[in-house]
């Protein structure tokens, strides 16, 4: 009886890690292809998948026979004792030894591919290439209808990669500090109109930012703050505050009023009080917005696309770009695809744990 | 408060007397004016700096950097300390002001009156130069183009919503029962750390088509399968209308992490005692799942579903990364997008963004009454 009990629990066990383990493998896959893909050379990216990067079953060329002229390649073709058509040929043909025969190209090559189907064990010209070449780019030179030289450089994800650090950086300390200061306002100070302003910030928190593009932008226009850094700070912060401002007012409301009583009484001012006392006790609530707004903003393409545009582009918009204008360079579409994933990914592992306590406390975000 | 009435020893030498100068009304006045001019002013070259844009890349972005978070903790300070030399009574009524006005102003001007702007420009033409009525809303819900972007992003809504939230549940549930819990959840968390256009390409490689002929190895995951199958090989996000399922999945495998990560914790509230108590009646894992752990995080799971619909609605980097919204796939934002910033037609896109909201307000009247329930003596 306990020992069926016991088998009962043991198969139980074993299917739900079973199942599990499905799962995390068709979840890996996706973005192991890439990965793989991003270190083979390009013309081996086009000749086969990259799961043959794995040990495998393969036809490999052994050697090129070629058909003589005196053979008419509009009729019957014979060779290693079989006869057949250029289509059959074309399609491969079995011979008696093992190997595969297999025609070459079009009917004037007149060339036989001899293949052996044996096994073929793990790449070994994996390459950096694909990540030189994306990153800084190669310098294009040409001469336009003008005569003019022009010089352009490709890619240049090195450049997009410092881009996307300005505008992350800041972007993410700015609504933090903001934010910070409000929360304490709300929290602490008393000031005419304190319930409303705090309704309607909270009403903003899943506002769709598509409704601020048009307007800002003519705004930006008329500041000529587009295309520029502080254009797309200000940005990152108007739309990143309610939330900010949101979940610091939860944490920083709850810090005892005794603490604060105390240290008015000494004499401190609110701003020393914000400085020495607030902030050193917020700084788990702030890591956790901060994580959060950091890979909002890195990830982000919408934002970037509609204020910064071509002009100091992202990580993001260079991605986009290549695909739109290369959409069939594997090679360099997933070498630049994983640059872009690098930073979020060391973050997010690293600091995984204060990021999902960000995420339980407000999972609104407009 | 004047302390140059205050004869001291040292008055005759010429820095004490600049010194208590500045101790003076006027002295006083005169650095108010100075100190924030001074900022203002640094704060300007960098703008120029930056402006200019001829220094090394490298450089111009630390100095981006340090000019930014700097230039806001500056004005926080100054902004402070000149309050601080008003009357008492003065500055206690403004100081508030000090720590809440940047945000509001901010938040104002970003998010708040955006909102006003947008709705009266979706009464207004293509320029924003004439009234039309209701023009662009007859666009917005009446022309196939939006109407196929409202099918589609129901697609989005239902399908993408269902599977990220049962995915999630599911992976939740079954973690909760092994040792390598973590392990597990991290994997199928990380794809909620990469970007939509990051995943674009890794889902776009998958879906590749290299078309069909003699010797033609796919080189694309999906028709790889396929063709190992047995099948013929497809081009997957051109096939009308089933490649908004495909680009579904792409969703699906990004939100499934977050909503597994919030119930997760959730189901973990669960009583351990109710559990036992459940399973000493009898009750097999089935009964137990859908009887006591789904009614008792229902409101955990209400708000995932909430955050992962809204979150459907708003989608765009996906669609216009992998399809640009064509072969019957475009969404709403993409509409919006295209309506705004190619057509240059501000008020079918404003009508558009209009629609986006009234779309979220129920969330929005929703947060504001629980907060104002939860916060009732605020």
């Amino acid at each position: 009886m306990a020992n069926s009990l016991k088998s009962h629990k043991a198969s139980q066990s074993f299917w739900t890690n079973f199942v599990l383990i499905v799962i995390c493998v068709l979840w890996m896959i996706p973005i192991l292809g890439i990965l793989i893909t991003s270190f083979r050379p390009s013309d081996e990216i086009f000749r086969n998948g990259w799961w043959n990067v794995f040990p495998h079953k393969e036809d490999v060329e052994v050697s090129r026979v070629v058909i003589p002229e005196s053979v008419d390649v509009d009729g019957p073709i014979s060779y290693g004792g079989k006869t057949a058509t250029f289509q059959e040929w074309q399609r491969g043909i079995q011979l008696d030894d093992g190997t595969k025969a297999t025609w070459y190209g079009n009917k004037r090559t007149r060339t036989l591919i001899i293949s052996e189907n044996k096994w073929v064990g793990f790449a070994t010209n994996l390459t950096l290439e694909n990540y030189k070449d994306v990153l800084t780019g190669k310098t294009i030179t040409y001469k336009n209808a003008q005569g003019q030289t022009i010089t352009r450089t490709g890619n240049n994800l090195g450049g997009a990669f410092l881009n996307s650090l300005a505008v992350t950086i800041p972007g993410t300390i700015i609504p933090i500090l903001i934010a910070a200061f409000a929360a304490f306002g709300f929290a602490w100070l008393d000031f005419p109109g304190r319930n409303v302003v705090f309704t309607i910030i909270v009403a903003l928190l899943v506002v769709p930012l598509q409704i601020a593009l048009v307007p800002i932008l003519q705004d930006y226009v008329k500041l000529e703050l587009n295309g520029t850094f502080l254009g797309i700070w200000l940005a990152h912060t108007g739309f990143g505050l309610p939330l900010a401002t949101y979940l610091l007012f939860n944490y920083i409301s709850t810090i005892p009023r005794e603490l604060l009583e105390s240290a008015y009484i000494d004499g401190a001012s609110n701003f020393t009080i914000f400085t020495n006392l607030i902030l050193p006790l917020s700084v788990p609530a702030l890591a956790s917005f901060a994580i959060f707004q950091f890979l909002w903003l890195w990830n982000d393409y919408l934002v970037a696309l509609v204020f910064l545009g071509e002009k100091n582009q992202t990580v993001t918009i260079a991605v986009a770009q290549l695909v739109g204008e290369k959409g069939q360079d594997w090679h360099l579409m997933t070498a630049a695809a994983f640059i872009s994933m690098i930073l979020p990914l060391v973050v997010f592992l690293s600091l995984q744990r204060y990021f999902v306590r960000g995420l339980m406390a407000g999972s609104v975000k407009g | 408060m004047n302390i140059s009435q205050t004869k001291s020893p040292g008055a005759n030498n010429p820095i004490t007397k600049i010194l208590s100068w500045f101790g003076t009304a006027i002295g006083q006045l005169f650095v108010s004016v100075l100190v924030p001019a001074v900022t203002f002013l640094v704060l300007w070259q960098g703008y120029l700096f930056l402006q200019r844009a001829a220094a090394p890349q490298i450089v111009q972005v630390l100095v981006a950097i340090v000019w930014g978070v700097g230039g806001v903790a500056l004005l926080y300070v100054v902004t402070n300390w000149l309050v601080m030399k008003l009357p008492k009574k003065i500055s206690k009524t403004l100081q508030p002001f000090v720590f809440v006005g940047p945000a509001v102003v901010i938040m104002g001007w970003f998010l708040a009156v955006p909102v006003v702007r947008s709705l009266v420009a979706s009464f207004r033409n293509y320029l924003g130069t004439e009234w039309v009525g209701l023009e662009n809303y007859k666009f917005a819900f009446t022309d196939p183009r939006m109407l196929e972007t409202f099918r589609n992003n129901l697609l989005w809504m239902v399908f993408g919503t269902f599977f990220s939230v049962a995915f999630g549940l599911l992976i939740a549930t079954l973690a909760d029962r092994s040792k390598a819990e973590v392990l597990y959840k991290s994997i199928i968390f990380t794809p909620y750390a990469l970007s939509f256009v990051g995943a674009g390409v890794i889902w776009k490689f998958i879906y590749t088509y290299k078309g069909t002929g003699i010797g033609i190895r796919e080189i694309g995951l999906l028709n790889a399968v396929v063709t190992a199958l047995g099948g013929t090989p497809q081009p997957w996000l051109n096939l009308t209308p089933w490649n908004n399922f495909f680009l579904i999945v792409i969703m699906i495998w990004l939100q499934t992490g977050y909503a597994m990560v919030i119930l997760s914790s959730a189901i973990k509230g669960v009583p351990a005692e109710l559990l036992e108590a459940a399973r000493i009646d009898g009750a097999n894992e089935f009964k137990i799942f859908f009887s006591i752990i789904v009614p008792y995080i229902k409101g955990t799971l209400l708000t995932v579903t909430t955050t992962i619909v809204i979150f459907s609605l708003k989608t765009f980097d996906i669609v216009r990364v992998m399809t640009g919204g064509n072969n019957g796939t475009n969404v709403i934002a993409n509409e919006f997008y295209l309506q705004s910033f190619t057509y240059n037609n501000a008020g079918r896109a404003s009508a558009i963004a209009i629609v986006l909201l009234l779309l979220v307000t129920p969330v929005i009247i929703n947060n504001v009454r629980s907060f104002n329930q939860q916060r009732r003596g605020f």
